[in-house]
């Protein structure tokens, strides 16, 4: 049982750091204020009050995640929020460093802040914030919904295929969710879940191929405060290509904005008198869908992972990001009357598991889900020196330990990593058990293959992802980071247009040039082409950190970028 | 340790995009398709309308923005016009720049068909600008085009 951290001692901590000569501490004092009670406080009550928590992956226990220190706009989101980091995120948004805030929305001073402030997220600590938020509302005042990418990301979720995240969201008093890696279980698997589950799958853009027919419901309405409120749901419009088409053949996706633009128009026909759009889109695409499509209040924003203290406002629709792996809730609060949305308030709630006391039921059914598989989720396989974390547009510790992993354990020239933004973040000093390997690994389709390609195949990969995630036009985006590469370095220029980002693709182990004609060996996994063999890919990392004992990641300064 | 079915050929350009943890369009294959020259569609498009001015709007093209299924892209095309007995749709052309042979379909209307829509599936070779260009009864001309990514995706997320 985690004792309650006395948030003093934090302070205490920080202070010494300082004393110590550390940067960016100063203003650190006011962790003396993180309590429960401090995290609830609101300000005045709306007519009803909407709950979001998004991509958090199946993380049902307290984790670090660090934010990235690399989120790069590009287009019309060029030095926009979410595409701010460190120092200029708390510049735009007006927070001091070193603070609770800081500590939970950037990358600054990361591994000591960590230290101070704790573990966040846990879905027992989730439940205690609903509880409490529902008993001062009201349960008829409280929406519940989620984002999507909630059913999956761990160990147990990707044995259970999804269910026991069903029973935790249910357990939770979940209203409606939508999806994304949902899907990888399978078009049949995901059917036969949205089936039990007692909240409601929404998606409007998603179609069957042959008949156009819809396969989820669009969206529904629900009655909290007296209000009617209109809940659209929007799957990730790329799945069939960021994942295996081939697990949900049948299935078309899409943004599909007339589409939605019909949607809203048939809630306010029906009366509704605010229409919230829970999507899984990712920022950039929601901030133009809502540019574009008119009288939506409200998009519930998710994909990208990104958290921000205070909504975006594109013309009359309030944009929410609530970040990722149960970090935060949002609280938003609308005031809505006679088919209008008058006024709001919105909190961005940070789930820091020390202050707030686990909600005994919820903890329960954790430990019950987890049961069958404590012994290997606990199971240490070795150390780190390092800090190990995912996120950044172009690489991160955890990948990089992926890369290595794939390198020696599959006797490759060059490893491919996927640019996954879910996985936790180990400190230096932790341990890497089974558990953190399976958070940055678990999915459908592992196997690490192990192949040829030519220089010219490789430069090919990197400029299609590289467009994929600098394409000016958001809509031309499928979200996530760069693949990340192992063995080869290269530059690039996310100024530049499709095909022309990357240069000086260089073999690190002779320094020289990958030439365009030349066949390398190349390990990598999550392809989603069908019938991929080869060994499981947290089978793969399990066996190097055994190997290596203690991991050591050095600063990986393979990739020149330009053109910011 | 099992290998790859394919580890003892150099993959196509789709296996080694499909290996590398994205997605791949069943298009883009390798050996590389000759495609069309954007001056070779211009060619075509002279030799059929006599480089007649085309107007804009009228056609509303609905494309994905990234194609799904290079395979099989869906396009769905509706002219506006009264089809009546004056003023109608002759015809609608489809062209696709990038692929080997750009003329993708011609469709014909009449007064009769009482809307000029139509809706098909076509095969996109790599990303490229699709063109619509409407013939009216008058022999005005409209034209339409959108860009479909036919590439991989990212790691999605």
């Amino acid at each position: 049982m985690i004792s309650r951290r006395d948030f003093l001692a934090a302070g205490t901590a920080l202070a010494s750091l300082l004393a110590a000569g550390g940067a960016g501490f100063a203003q650190a004092v006011d962790t003396g204020k993180l309590t429960e009670a401090e995290l609830l406080r609101f300000g005045t009550p709306g007519t009803f009050t909407i709950l979001h928590l998004t991509d958090i992956h199946a993380q049902l226990m307290p984790l670090y995640f660090r934010e990235p220190s690399v989120n790069l706009g590009v287009g019309a989101a060029r030095g926009l929020p979410p595409h701010l980091t460190d120092g200029a995120f708390l510049d735009y948004f007006k927070l001091r460093p070193g603070t609770r805030d800081a500590y939970a929305m950037t990358a600054q001073d990361f591994t000591a802040l960590a230290r101070a402030y704790g573990r966040m997220g846990g879905a027992d600590r989730m439940a205690r914030l609903v509880k409490a938020i529902r008993a001062e509302r009201g349960a008829d005042k409280v929406l519940v919904l989620d984002g999507g990418d909630g059913l999956q990301g761990s160990w147990s979720a990707l044995q259970t295929k999804g269910e026991d995240m069903v029973k935790v969201f249910s357990a939770l008093g979940l209203d409606a969710m939508v999806g994304h890696w949902e899907f990888t279980y399978g078009a049949d698997r995901m059917m036969a879940l949205k089936e039990t589950a007692p909240f409601a799958f929404l998606a409007q853009n998603v179609r069957s191929i042959e008949w156009q027919e819809p396969v989820f419901d669009a969206a529904r309405m629900f009655e909290k405060g007296g209000a009617r409120v209109a809940v659209i749901g929007q799957a990730f419009p790329r799945t069939p290509i960021s994942n295996p088409r081939w697990m949900i053949p049948d299935w078309e996706f899409g943004i599909r904005e007339e589409d939605m633009q019909k949607q809203v128009d048939a809630a306010r026909a029906d009366g509704a008198d605010a229409v919230v759009v829970l999507s899984h889109n990712g920022f950039d695409v929601d901030r133009k869908m809502a540019s574009r499509v008119s009288g939506i209040d409200v998009i519930l924003t998710g994909h990208t992972h990104d958290a921000m203290p205070a909504v975006v406002e594109v013309g009359k629709t309030l944009l929410v990001a609530t970040g990722s792996h149960g970090k935060f809730i949002s609280r938003l609060d609308l005031d809505a009357k006679d088919g209008k949305v008058t006024g709001y308030r919105f909190q961005l709630i940070p789930v820091f598991s020390d202050a707030i006391t686990p909600d005994p039921e919820m903890e329960k059914l954790v430990a019950q889900v987890r049961a069958p598989y404590a012994a290997a989720l606990a199971r240490e396989v070795g150390r780190t020196d390092s800090l190990l974390y995912r996120r950044g547009n172009f690489n991160g510790t955890f990948d990089d330990m992926i890369c290595d992993a794939l390198l020696k354990e599959r006797d490759a020239e060059i490893a491919l990593s996927p640019g996954f933004r879910w996985g936790g973040t180990l400190l230096p000093g932790d341990p890497i058990t089974f558990e953190a390997i399976a958070n940055a690994t678990a999915i459908t389709y592992p196997a690490c293959y192990r192949n040829t390609m030519t220089g010219r195949q490789l430069k090919d990969v990197l400029e299609d992802v590289a467009d994929n995630i600098f394409h000016p036009d958001p809509y031309f985006q499928g979200g996530g980071d760069m693949v990340r590469v192992g063995g080869v370095g290269y530059a690039i220029d996310v100024s530049k247009g499709v095909g022309q980002r990357i240069s000086g693709l260089t073999f690190l182990k002779t320094g020289k040039p990958v030439e365009a004609d030349k066949s390398y060996t190349v390990a990598g996994w999550a392809s989603v082409a069908q019938n991929v063999e080869g060994p499981p890919i947290w089978d793969v990392v399990e066996r190097y950190v055994a190997d290596t004992r203690t991991v050591t990641v050095t600063p990986n300064s393979a990739v020149k970028v330009t053109g910011a | 340790m099992t290998f790859h079915h394919d580890a003892t050929r150099v993959p196509s350009r789709r296996r080694a995009l499909q290996m590398a943890g994205v997605a791949a369009l069943a298009a883009v294959l390798a050996p590389r398709l000759s495609r069309a020259t954007e001056a070779q569609v211009a060619d075509e498009m002279k030799a059929l309308f006599g480089g007649k001015t085309m107007g804009e709007g009228k056609i509303k093209l609905d494309l994905p923005e990234i194609a799904e299924n290079g395979l099989v892209v869906p396009i769905n095309i509706d002219v506006e016009s009264p089809m009546s007995e004056t003023d109608f749709v002759r015809s609608v052309h489809v062209f696709a720049d990038g692929n080997p042979l750009p003329q993708v379909v011609t469709y014909h209307f009449t007064p009769e068909s009482g809307k000029a829509s139509a809706s098909t599936r076509m095969r996109l070779a790599q990303t490229q600008n699709v063109i619509a260009v409407a013939e009216m009864s008058s022999g005005a001309l409209y034209s339409a085009k959108a860009q479909v990514k036919v590439t991989i995706g990212g790691c999605g997320g």
